[in-house]
Protein backbone atom coordinates (compact mmCIF):
# COMPACT_ATOMS: atom_id res chain seq x y z
CA UNK A 1 0.00 0.00 0.00
CA UNK A 2 1.06 3.52 -0.75
CA UNK A 3 0.93 6.40 1.07
CA UNK A 4 -1.65 7.83 -1.12
CA UNK A 5 -3.87 4.83 -1.22
CA UNK A 6 -4.27 5.89 2.02
CA UNK A 7 -6.95 8.99 2.77
CA UNK A 8 -5.17 11.52 4.90
CA UNK A 9 -8.79 12.45 6.88
CA UNK A 10 -9.47 11.36 10.15
CA UNK A 11 -8.68 8.35 11.82
CA UNK A 12 -9.29 5.02 9.13
CA UNK A 13 -12.11 2.88 10.18
CA UNK A 14 -12.10 0.15 7.85
CA UNK A 15 -15.58 -1.94 6.99
CA UNK A 16 -14.45 -4.83 9.85
CA UNK A 17 -14.83 -2.40 12.28
CA UNK A 18 -17.04 -0.17 11.32
CA UNK A 19 -19.61 -3.44 11.23
CA UNK A 20 -17.85 -4.62 14.89
CA UNK A 21 -19.06 -1.03 16.32
CA UNK A 22 -22.57 -1.57 14.29
CA UNK A 23 -22.89 -5.31 16.39
CA UNK A 24 -21.50 -3.80 19.77
CA UNK A 25 -24.35 -0.72 19.34
CA UNK A 26 -27.11 -3.05 18.62
CA UNK A 27 -25.74 -5.94 21.53
CA UNK A 28 -26.35 -3.29 23.91
CA UNK A 29 -29.70 -2.38 23.48
CA UNK A 30 -30.74 -5.67 22.64
CA UNK A 31 -29.18 -7.23 26.24
CA UNK A 32 -32.00 -5.15 27.95
CA UNK A 33 -34.72 -4.60 25.51
CA UNK A 34 -34.80 -8.41 24.30
CA UNK A 35 -35.76 -10.31 27.79
CA UNK A 36 -37.89 -7.25 28.62
CA UNK A 37 -39.97 -8.19 25.58
CA UNK A 38 -39.88 -11.55 26.24
CA UNK A 39 -40.99 -10.76 29.74
CA UNK A 40 -43.93 -8.84 28.49
CA UNK A 41 -44.99 -10.98 26.30
CA UNK A 42 -45.19 -13.70 28.14
CA UNK A 43 -47.39 -12.08 30.77
CA UNK A 44 -49.36 -11.01 27.84
CA UNK A 45 -49.85 -14.56 27.08
CA UNK A 46 -50.34 -16.04 30.48
CA UNK A 47 -53.38 -13.16 31.32
CA UNK A 48 -55.00 -14.11 27.52
CA UNK A 49 -54.51 -17.67 28.09
CA UNK A 50 -56.56 -17.38 31.74
CA UNK A 51 -59.12 -14.86 30.73
CA UNK A 52 -59.85 -16.21 27.27
CA UNK A 53 -60.17 -19.99 28.65
CA UNK A 54 -61.73 -19.04 31.91
CA UNK A 55 -59.66 -21.05 33.99
CA UNK A 56 -59.89 -20.66 37.86
CA UNK A 57 -58.35 -19.08 40.34
CA UNK A 58 -57.26 -22.13 42.17
CA UNK A 59 -55.74 -23.82 39.07
CA UNK A 60 -53.98 -20.61 37.45
CA UNK A 61 -54.63 -16.94 38.90
CA UNK A 62 -53.86 -14.51 35.73
CA UNK A 63 -51.33 -11.95 36.42
CA UNK A 64 -53.36 -9.33 37.67
CA UNK A 65 -54.82 -11.27 40.76
CA UNK A 66 -50.89 -12.19 41.17
CA UNK A 67 -50.17 -8.20 40.92
CA UNK A 68 -53.42 -7.70 43.57
CA UNK A 69 -51.96 -9.92 45.96
CA UNK A 70 -48.61 -8.96 46.41
CA UNK A 71 -50.48 -5.53 47.02
CA UNK A 72 -53.06 -6.60 49.63
CA UNK A 73 -50.94 -9.28 51.01
CA UNK A 74 -47.81 -7.27 51.64
CA UNK A 75 -48.59 -6.46 55.52
CA UNK A 76 -47.51 -10.27 55.15
CA UNK A 77 -45.50 -10.50 52.85
CA UNK A 78 -43.23 -8.10 53.68
CA UNK A 79 -42.24 -9.63 57.42
CA UNK A 80 -41.74 -12.92 55.82
CA UNK A 81 -39.45 -11.83 53.06
CA UNK A 82 -37.30 -9.64 56.17
CA UNK A 83 -37.30 -13.07 57.70
CA UNK A 84 -36.29 -15.32 54.65
CA UNK A 85 -33.90 -12.38 53.92
CA UNK A 86 -32.07 -12.44 56.84
CA UNK A 87 -32.11 -16.23 57.23
CA UNK A 88 -30.14 -16.46 53.79
CA UNK A 89 -27.55 -13.57 54.91
CA UNK A 90 -26.93 -14.75 58.17
CA UNK A 91 -26.50 -18.59 56.88
CA UNK A 92 -23.97 -16.98 53.91
CA UNK A 93 -22.00 -14.86 56.33
CA UNK A 94 -21.44 -18.06 58.84
CA UNK A 95 -20.14 -19.77 55.71
CA UNK A 96 -17.99 -17.44 54.36
CA UNK A 97 -16.30 -17.29 58.13
CA UNK A 98 -16.76 -21.15 58.39
CA UNK A 99 -15.62 -21.75 54.89
CA UNK A 100 -12.56 -19.66 54.75
CA UNK A 101 -11.69 -20.81 58.42
CA UNK A 102 -11.97 -24.15 57.36
CA UNK A 103 -10.06 -23.44 54.13
CA UNK A 104 -7.37 -21.89 56.19
CA UNK A 105 -7.00 -24.53 58.21
CA UNK A 106 -6.59 -27.41 55.84
CA UNK A 107 -4.00 -25.42 53.79
CA UNK A 108 -2.05 -24.79 57.36
CA UNK A 109 -2.17 -28.20 58.34
CA UNK A 110 -2.18 -31.14 56.51
CA UNK A 111 -3.00 -33.17 59.73
CA UNK A 112 -6.42 -30.94 59.74
CA UNK A 113 -7.42 -31.73 56.43
CA UNK A 114 -6.81 -35.24 56.29
CA UNK A 115 -9.23 -35.27 59.71
CA UNK A 116 -12.21 -33.60 58.65
CA UNK A 117 -11.86 -32.95 54.67
CA UNK A 118 -13.89 -36.18 54.77
CA UNK A 119 -16.40 -35.29 57.22
CA UNK A 120 -17.20 -31.50 55.21
CA UNK A 121 -17.95 -34.05 52.48
CA UNK A 122 -20.53 -35.98 54.12
CA UNK A 123 -22.34 -33.00 55.73
CA UNK A 124 -22.34 -31.62 51.98
CA UNK A 125 -23.46 -35.25 50.13
CA UNK A 126 -26.50 -35.94 53.01
CA UNK A 127 -29.36 -34.15 51.68
CA UNK A 128 -30.34 -31.09 53.80
CA UNK A 129 -34.12 -31.95 54.00
CA UNK A 130 -33.48 -35.35 55.54
CA UNK A 131 -31.33 -33.54 58.45
CA UNK A 132 -33.78 -30.36 58.94
CA UNK A 133 -36.31 -32.50 61.10
CA UNK A 134 -33.53 -33.60 63.15
CA UNK A 135 -32.17 -29.97 63.44
CA UNK A 136 -35.93 -29.03 64.30
CA UNK A 137 -36.16 -31.63 67.17
CA UNK A 138 -32.44 -30.65 68.93
CA UNK A 139 -33.09 -27.08 68.49
CA UNK A 140 -35.56 -24.89 70.53
CA UNK A 141 -35.37 -22.09 67.64
CA UNK A 142 -37.42 -22.69 64.68
CA UNK A 143 -35.38 -19.61 63.24
CA UNK A 144 -32.04 -21.71 64.67
CA UNK A 145 -32.72 -25.02 62.87
CA UNK A 146 -33.47 -23.41 59.60
CA UNK A 147 -30.23 -21.28 59.97
CA UNK A 148 -28.68 -24.43 60.24
CA UNK A 149 -29.92 -26.10 57.07
CA UNK A 150 -29.07 -23.13 55.29
CA UNK A 151 -25.48 -22.84 56.45
CA UNK A 152 -25.09 -26.65 56.04
CA UNK A 153 -25.70 -26.27 51.97
CA UNK A 154 -24.30 -22.70 51.50
CA UNK A 155 -20.83 -23.73 53.37
CA UNK A 156 -19.58 -26.28 51.02
CA UNK A 157 -18.64 -24.48 48.02
CA UNK A 158 -17.30 -21.46 49.80
CA UNK A 159 -14.86 -24.20 51.63
CA UNK A 160 -14.26 -26.36 49.00
CA UNK A 161 -13.43 -23.48 46.60
CA UNK A 162 -11.30 -21.49 48.96
CA UNK A 163 -9.51 -24.46 49.65
CA UNK A 164 -8.20 -24.87 45.91
CA UNK A 165 -8.08 -21.59 46.12
CA UNK A 166 -5.44 -21.27 48.70
CA UNK A 167 -3.45 -24.13 47.27
CA UNK A 168 -3.13 -22.44 43.23
CA UNK A 169 -0.50 -19.58 43.88
CA UNK A 170 2.78 -19.71 41.35
CA UNK A 171 4.99 -22.09 42.00
CA UNK A 172 7.88 -20.25 41.53
CA UNK A 173 6.37 -17.27 43.55
CA UNK A 174 6.34 -20.16 46.08
CA UNK A 175 9.86 -20.80 45.80
CA UNK A 176 10.58 -16.60 45.82
CA UNK A 177 8.55 -16.59 49.20
CA UNK A 178 10.81 -19.70 50.32
CA UNK A 179 13.99 -17.91 49.14
CA UNK A 180 12.77 -14.56 50.82
CA UNK A 181 12.53 -16.60 54.09
CA UNK A 182 8.83 -15.67 54.32
CA UNK A 183 6.61 -16.71 57.45
CA UNK A 184 3.74 -18.76 57.31
CA UNK A 185 1.72 -15.33 57.63
CA UNK A 186 3.21 -13.39 55.18
CA UNK A 187 3.04 -16.39 52.78
CA UNK A 188 -1.29 -16.69 53.43
CA UNK A 189 -1.49 -12.88 53.69
CA UNK A 190 0.63 -12.05 50.25
CA UNK A 191 0.40 -15.30 48.44
CA UNK A 192 -2.43 -17.62 49.27
CA UNK A 193 -5.17 -15.31 50.08
CA UNK A 194 -5.25 -12.61 46.72
CA UNK A 195 -4.57 -16.39 44.71
CA UNK A 196 -7.45 -17.74 46.37
CA UNK A 197 -9.95 -14.59 45.95
CA UNK A 198 -10.95 -15.91 42.55
CA UNK A 199 -12.15 -19.13 43.58
CA UNK A 200 -13.72 -17.98 46.82
CA UNK A 201 -15.55 -15.28 44.37
CA UNK A 202 -16.79 -18.15 42.75
CA UNK A 203 -17.63 -20.26 45.26
CA UNK A 204 -19.47 -17.44 47.12
CA UNK A 205 -21.71 -16.70 43.33
CA UNK A 206 -22.40 -20.36 43.81
CA UNK A 207 -23.09 -20.45 48.10
CA UNK A 208 -25.23 -17.03 47.58
CA UNK A 209 -27.67 -18.93 45.50
CA UNK A 210 -27.30 -22.34 47.82
CA UNK A 211 -28.22 -20.23 50.60
CA UNK A 212 -31.65 -19.07 49.50
CA UNK A 213 -32.71 -22.58 48.86
CA UNK A 214 -31.05 -24.06 52.36
CA UNK A 215 -33.72 -21.04 53.37
CA UNK A 216 -36.56 -22.32 51.48
CA UNK A 217 -36.17 -26.07 52.32
CA UNK A 218 -35.38 -25.16 55.71
CA UNK A 219 -38.71 -23.49 55.91
CA UNK A 220 -40.42 -26.03 53.97
CA UNK A 221 -39.36 -28.81 56.15
CA UNK A 222 -39.41 -26.67 59.73
CA UNK A 223 -41.91 -23.65 58.85
CA UNK A 224 -44.36 -26.37 58.45
CA UNK A 225 -45.34 -27.06 62.15
CA UNK A 226 -46.83 -23.48 62.17
CA UNK A 227 -43.82 -21.46 63.29
CA UNK A 228 -44.29 -19.02 60.17
CA UNK A 229 -40.78 -18.72 59.29
CA UNK A 230 -40.67 -16.66 55.91
CA UNK A 231 -41.71 -16.80 52.61
CA UNK A 232 -41.32 -20.38 51.83
CA UNK A 233 -43.75 -21.28 54.79
CA UNK A 234 -45.89 -18.53 53.39
CA UNK A 235 -46.39 -20.10 50.33
CA UNK A 236 -46.47 -23.61 51.56
CA UNK A 237 -49.54 -22.45 53.32
CA UNK A 238 -51.06 -20.52 50.80
CA UNK A 239 -50.70 -24.01 48.66
CA UNK A 240 -53.09 -25.05 51.45
CA UNK A 241 -55.54 -22.60 51.46
CA UNK A 242 -55.46 -22.88 47.42
CA UNK A 243 -54.93 -19.22 47.33
CA UNK A 244 -52.76 -19.27 44.28
CA UNK A 245 -52.62 -15.51 44.10
CA UNK A 246 -50.33 -15.16 47.57
CA UNK A 247 -48.70 -18.61 45.98
CA UNK A 248 -47.25 -16.50 42.83
CA UNK A 249 -46.39 -13.85 45.17
CA UNK A 250 -44.40 -15.33 47.24
CA UNK A 251 -42.69 -17.33 44.82
CA UNK A 252 -42.24 -14.26 42.49
CA UNK A 253 -40.57 -12.24 45.27
CA UNK A 254 -38.62 -15.44 46.05
CA UNK A 255 -36.93 -15.53 42.68
CA UNK A 256 -36.69 -11.62 42.90
CA UNK A 257 -34.53 -12.09 46.12
CA UNK A 258 -31.90 -14.93 44.54
CA UNK A 259 -32.15 -12.51 41.20
CA UNK A 260 -30.84 -9.68 43.84
CA UNK A 261 -28.50 -12.03 45.80
CA UNK A 262 -26.89 -12.86 42.23
CA UNK A 263 -26.66 -9.29 41.45
CA UNK A 264 -25.20 -8.65 44.22
CA UNK A 265 -21.97 -11.44 44.55
CA UNK A 266 -21.59 -10.77 40.88
CA UNK A 267 -21.14 -6.94 41.30
CA UNK A 268 -18.56 -8.02 44.47
CA UNK A 269 -16.73 -10.11 42.37
CA UNK A 270 -16.17 -7.53 39.85
CA UNK A 271 -14.98 -5.23 41.32
CA UNK A 272 -12.77 -7.16 43.37
CA UNK A 273 -11.28 -8.38 40.36
CA UNK A 274 -11.37 -5.97 37.37
CA UNK A 275 -7.98 -4.37 38.10
CA UNK A 276 -6.08 -7.98 37.06
CA UNK A 277 -7.86 -11.13 36.65
CA UNK A 278 -8.74 -12.05 33.29
CA UNK A 279 -12.04 -13.40 34.20
CA UNK A 280 -13.08 -9.93 34.97
CA UNK A 281 -11.43 -8.09 31.91
CA UNK A 282 -12.85 -6.91 28.47
CA UNK A 283 -11.34 -9.01 25.72
CA UNK A 284 -10.43 -7.16 22.77
CA UNK A 285 -11.58 -9.62 19.47
CA UNK B 1 37.19 -4.91 36.51
CA UNK B 2 39.73 -7.56 38.40
CA UNK B 3 40.81 -10.38 36.75
CA UNK B 4 39.27 -13.70 37.44
CA UNK B 5 42.08 -15.06 39.00
CA UNK B 6 42.20 -12.41 41.51
CA UNK B 7 38.59 -12.10 42.47
CA UNK B 8 37.61 -13.41 45.98
CA UNK B 9 35.03 -16.64 46.32
CA UNK B 10 31.90 -15.89 47.34
CA UNK B 11 30.73 -19.64 47.60
CA UNK B 12 32.19 -23.19 46.61
CA UNK B 13 30.33 -25.86 45.75
CA UNK B 14 32.33 -29.04 46.47
CA UNK B 15 31.53 -32.48 45.05
CA UNK B 16 28.37 -32.18 44.77
CA UNK B 17 25.69 -34.84 44.26
CA UNK B 18 22.11 -34.77 43.32
CA UNK B 19 19.75 -37.66 42.84
CA UNK B 20 16.40 -37.64 42.56
CA UNK B 21 14.30 -41.15 43.45
CA UNK B 22 16.90 -42.63 44.57
CA UNK B 23 18.37 -43.74 40.81
CA UNK B 24 18.38 -40.56 38.59
CA UNK B 25 21.69 -38.55 39.14
CA UNK B 26 20.83 -35.16 38.29
CA UNK B 27 24.47 -33.95 39.19
CA UNK B 28 27.68 -36.15 40.26
CA UNK B 29 30.51 -34.91 41.93
CA UNK B 30 30.55 -31.10 40.32
CA UNK B 31 33.03 -28.75 41.86
CA UNK B 32 32.48 -24.87 41.17
CA UNK B 33 33.81 -21.97 42.93
CA UNK B 34 31.81 -18.85 42.34
CA UNK B 35 33.84 -15.58 42.74
CA UNK B 36 32.83 -12.09 43.69
CA UNK B 37 31.35 -10.16 40.80
CA UNK B 38 31.73 -13.49 38.32
CA UNK B 39 29.19 -13.50 35.50
CA UNK B 40 28.85 -16.69 35.17
CA UNK B 41 27.16 -18.29 32.97
CA UNK B 42 25.80 -22.60 33.18
CA UNK B 43 25.55 -23.69 29.46
CA UNK B 44 24.96 -26.97 28.42
CA UNK B 45 21.77 -29.16 26.78
CA UNK B 46 18.53 -30.11 28.89
CA UNK B 47 18.41 -32.34 31.51
CA UNK B 48 22.38 -31.10 32.44
CA UNK B 49 21.54 -30.13 35.96
CA UNK B 50 21.51 -26.27 35.05
CA UNK B 51 18.47 -25.33 37.21
CA UNK B 52 19.39 -27.88 39.67
CA UNK B 53 22.75 -25.65 40.86
CA UNK B 54 20.55 -22.78 41.06
CA UNK B 55 17.96 -24.42 43.63
CA UNK B 56 20.61 -25.94 45.18
CA UNK B 57 22.83 -22.60 45.71
CA UNK B 58 19.16 -20.94 46.63
CA UNK B 59 18.50 -23.70 49.64
CA UNK B 60 15.03 -24.80 47.85
CA UNK B 61 17.00 -27.90 47.84
CA UNK B 62 19.87 -30.00 49.71
CA UNK B 63 22.41 -31.93 47.85
CA UNK B 64 22.58 -35.58 48.27
CA UNK B 65 26.05 -35.32 48.96
CA UNK B 66 28.94 -32.64 48.96
CA UNK B 67 28.80 -29.24 50.79
CA UNK B 68 28.12 -25.71 49.26
CA UNK B 69 30.43 -23.08 51.50
CA UNK B 70 29.59 -19.56 51.18
CA UNK B 71 32.31 -16.70 51.75
CA UNK B 72 31.95 -15.42 55.65
CA UNK B 73 29.84 -18.02 56.55
CA UNK B 74 26.92 -15.86 54.89
CA UNK B 75 24.18 -18.48 54.07
CA UNK B 76 21.82 -17.98 51.01
CA UNK B 77 19.61 -15.00 52.46
CA UNK B 78 21.40 -12.07 50.36
CA UNK B 79 19.96 -13.27 46.89
CA UNK B 80 17.83 -12.26 44.12
CA UNK B 81 16.41 -14.65 41.60
CA UNK B 82 14.87 -14.15 37.92
CA UNK B 83 12.75 -17.31 37.26
CA UNK B 84 12.26 -18.40 32.77
CA UNK B 85 8.86 -17.24 33.67
CA UNK B 86 8.34 -13.46 35.18
CA UNK B 87 6.37 -14.65 37.80
CA UNK B 88 5.04 -11.49 38.85
CA UNK B 89 1.84 -11.25 41.29
CA UNK B 90 -0.96 -10.44 38.77
CA UNK B 91 -3.10 -8.95 41.78
CA UNK B 92 -0.57 -6.78 42.54
CA UNK B 93 1.43 -3.17 40.35
CA UNK B 94 4.71 -3.13 38.98
CA UNK B 95 5.71 -1.00 42.39
CA UNK B 96 4.41 -3.40 44.49
CA UNK B 97 5.94 -6.43 43.00
CA UNK B 98 9.41 -4.70 43.26
CA UNK B 99 8.57 -4.09 46.69
CA UNK B 100 7.72 -7.72 47.29
CA UNK B 101 11.55 -8.47 48.98
CA UNK B 102 11.36 -5.56 51.21
CA UNK B 103 7.76 -6.34 52.02
CA UNK B 104 8.78 -9.74 53.35
CA UNK B 105 11.59 -8.27 55.60
CA UNK B 106 9.36 -5.95 57.17
CA UNK B 107 10.33 -3.18 56.16
CA UNK B 108 7.67 0.11 55.05
CA UNK B 109 7.33 0.50 51.32
CA UNK B 110 7.77 4.70 52.41
CA UNK B 111 11.15 3.32 53.89
CA UNK B 112 11.88 1.53 50.38
CA UNK B 113 10.36 4.03 48.32
CA UNK B 114 13.73 5.20 47.07
CA UNK B 115 15.24 2.00 46.34
CA UNK B 116 11.88 1.05 44.37
CA UNK B 117 11.80 4.05 42.22
CA UNK B 118 15.53 3.48 41.25
CA UNK B 119 15.49 -0.17 40.56
CA UNK B 120 12.81 0.91 37.93
CA UNK B 121 14.50 3.86 36.71
CA UNK B 122 17.26 1.42 35.91
CA UNK B 123 15.13 -1.25 33.88
CA UNK B 124 13.32 1.59 32.18
CA UNK B 125 10.03 1.41 33.60
CA UNK B 126 9.90 4.78 35.93
CA UNK B 127 6.72 5.20 34.12
CA UNK B 128 5.17 1.80 34.60
CA UNK B 129 4.76 1.95 37.87
CA UNK B 130 1.18 1.77 38.77
CA UNK B 131 0.72 -0.65 36.24
CA UNK B 132 -0.51 -4.46 36.66
CA UNK B 133 1.24 -6.99 34.90
CA UNK B 134 -1.64 -7.28 32.47
CA UNK B 135 -0.90 -4.25 30.87
CA UNK B 136 3.20 -5.06 30.51
CA UNK B 137 4.74 -7.01 27.18
CA UNK B 138 6.79 -10.06 27.86
CA UNK B 139 10.25 -8.01 27.66
CA UNK B 140 8.64 -5.79 30.46
CA UNK B 141 7.27 -7.99 32.79
CA UNK B 142 10.81 -9.47 32.62
CA UNK B 143 11.95 -6.59 33.36
CA UNK B 144 9.95 -5.67 36.60
CA UNK B 145 11.37 -9.25 37.27
CA UNK B 146 14.90 -8.66 37.05
CA UNK B 147 13.78 -5.28 38.92
CA UNK B 148 12.42 -6.90 41.55
CA UNK B 149 15.65 -9.23 41.92
CA UNK B 150 17.55 -6.80 41.93
CA UNK B 151 16.34 -3.94 44.23
CA UNK B 152 17.68 -4.89 46.91
CA UNK B 153 20.77 -5.08 46.23
CA UNK B 154 21.95 -9.05 46.58
CA UNK B 155 25.52 -9.82 46.60
CA UNK B 156 24.08 -12.68 44.19
CA UNK B 157 21.68 -12.76 41.42
CA UNK B 158 20.52 -16.28 40.21
CA UNK B 159 18.98 -15.72 36.67
CA UNK B 160 17.50 -19.63 35.28
CA UNK B 161 17.00 -18.83 31.72
CA UNK B 162 15.16 -15.83 32.01
CA UNK B 163 15.15 -14.41 28.37
CA UNK B 164 13.99 -18.10 26.52
CA UNK B 165 10.72 -17.08 25.91
CA UNK B 166 11.52 -13.88 24.40
CA UNK B 167 11.50 -12.95 21.00
CA UNK B 168 15.54 -12.31 19.62
CA UNK B 169 15.24 -8.53 19.43
CA UNK B 170 13.85 -7.94 22.87
CA UNK B 171 16.51 -10.69 24.33
CA UNK B 172 19.10 -8.28 22.39
CA UNK B 173 18.18 -5.37 24.20
CA UNK B 174 17.69 -6.85 27.37
CA UNK B 175 21.41 -8.58 27.22
CA UNK B 176 22.96 -5.11 26.93
CA UNK B 177 20.83 -3.34 29.53
CA UNK B 178 21.49 -6.27 31.81
CA UNK B 179 25.53 -5.60 31.64
CA UNK B 180 24.35 -2.06 32.28
CA UNK B 181 22.77 -3.05 35.64
CA UNK B 182 25.08 -5.49 36.22
CA UNK B 183 27.96 -2.72 36.15
CA UNK B 184 25.31 -0.22 37.97
CA UNK B 185 24.39 -2.26 41.43
CA UNK B 186 28.16 -4.19 41.45
CA UNK B 187 27.17 -7.85 42.09
CA UNK B 188 27.58 -11.09 41.06
CA UNK B 189 25.63 -13.47 38.52
CA UNK B 190 25.03 -16.90 37.91
CA UNK B 191 22.60 -17.12 34.86
CA UNK B 192 21.42 -20.53 33.50
CA UNK B 193 20.86 -20.83 29.41
CA UNK B 194 21.25 -22.98 26.39
CA UNK B 195 22.31 -20.34 23.81
CA UNK B 196 25.77 -19.80 22.93
CA UNK B 197 25.20 -16.23 22.02
CA UNK B 198 24.08 -15.10 25.09
CA UNK B 199 26.40 -16.97 27.41
CA UNK B 200 29.55 -15.57 25.21
CA UNK B 201 27.88 -11.73 25.02
CA UNK B 202 27.02 -11.61 28.58
CA UNK B 203 29.63 -13.76 30.78
CA UNK B 204 33.19 -13.54 31.74
CA UNK B 205 33.30 -17.24 32.38
CA UNK B 206 31.42 -20.07 30.77
CA UNK B 207 30.69 -22.84 32.55
CA UNK B 208 29.91 -26.08 30.33
CA UNK B 209 27.76 -29.15 31.55
CA UNK B 210 26.84 -32.19 30.29
CA UNK B 211 23.68 -34.36 30.72
CA UNK B 212 23.33 -37.40 32.24
CA UNK B 213 24.68 -37.35 34.83
CA UNK B 214 25.27 -33.71 34.70
CA UNK B 215 28.72 -32.67 35.48
CA UNK B 216 30.54 -30.10 34.54
CA UNK B 217 33.19 -31.06 31.45
CA UNK B 218 34.64 -27.32 30.33
CA UNK B 219 35.30 -23.69 31.28
CA UNK B 220 36.15 -21.68 29.36
CA UNK B 221 36.92 -17.87 30.16
CA UNK B 222 35.92 -14.64 27.81
CA UNK B 223 38.20 -12.44 28.57
CA UNK B 224 36.43 -8.83 26.29
CA UNK B 225 35.96 -6.56 29.12
CA UNK B 226 33.19 -4.65 30.32
CA UNK B 227 31.48 -2.64 29.33
CA UNK B 228 30.62 -4.44 25.96
CA UNK B 229 27.82 -3.11 23.46
CA UNK B 230 26.31 -3.51 20.75
CA UNK B 231 29.06 -3.88 18.01
CA UNK B 232 30.75 -7.01 20.41
CA UNK B 233 28.18 -9.04 18.79
CA UNK B 234 29.96 -8.50 15.22
CA UNK B 235 33.16 -8.57 16.61
CA UNK B 236 36.01 -10.94 15.34
CA UNK B 237 36.61 -11.69 19.11
CA UNK B 238 33.02 -12.29 19.41
CA UNK B 239 32.91 -15.04 17.04
CA UNK B 240 36.45 -16.60 18.34
CA UNK B 241 34.63 -17.00 21.39
CA UNK B 242 30.93 -18.18 20.10
CA UNK B 243 33.20 -21.14 18.39
CA UNK B 244 35.55 -22.06 21.29
CA UNK B 245 31.71 -21.95 23.50
CA UNK B 246 30.16 -23.81 20.42
CA UNK B 247 32.90 -26.93 20.57
CA UNK B 248 32.51 -27.57 24.00
CA UNK B 249 28.37 -27.41 23.75
CA UNK B 250 28.90 -29.67 21.08
CA UNK B 251 31.06 -31.75 22.92
CA UNK B 252 28.90 -32.12 26.01
CA UNK B 253 25.96 -33.12 23.70
CA UNK B 254 27.87 -35.72 22.10
CA UNK B 255 28.78 -37.10 25.19
CA UNK B 256 25.49 -37.32 26.93
CA UNK B 257 23.91 -39.12 23.67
Amino acid sequence: MTIADQAPVAPVVDEEEAARARKDRIHRVAKWTLPSLVMVLSVLAWHLYVTLNEVPHYILPGPLVVAQSIFDDWGLLWPAMLTTTRLTVLALIFAIIGGVALAVAFTQSKWAEMSFFPYAVILQVTPVIAIAPLLQIYMDSAFGAALACAWIVAFFPILSNTTIGLKSADHNLEDLFTIYGASRWQRLRYLAAPSALPFFLGGLKIAGGLALIGAVVAEFVIGRAGTGLGLASTLLEASYRFNFGRLYAALILISGMGVVIFAITSLISHLALRKWHESAMMRER
Amino acid sequence: MTSIAQRPPLLTMSHIEKTFGGDVVALRDMDLTVNEGDFLSLLGPSGCGKSTVLRLISDLMHPTRGKIEWAGGQGSDDLGVVFQEPTLMPWATVAQNVYLPFRLKGMTYDRVQDDIQEALRLVGLAQFQDAYPRELSGGMKMRVSIARAMVTKPRLILMDEPFAALDEITRFKLNNDLLELKAAIDCTVIFVTHSVFESVFLSDRIVVMAARPGRVIHELEVNTPYPRHEDFRTSAEYAAHTRAASEALGEAIGEAA
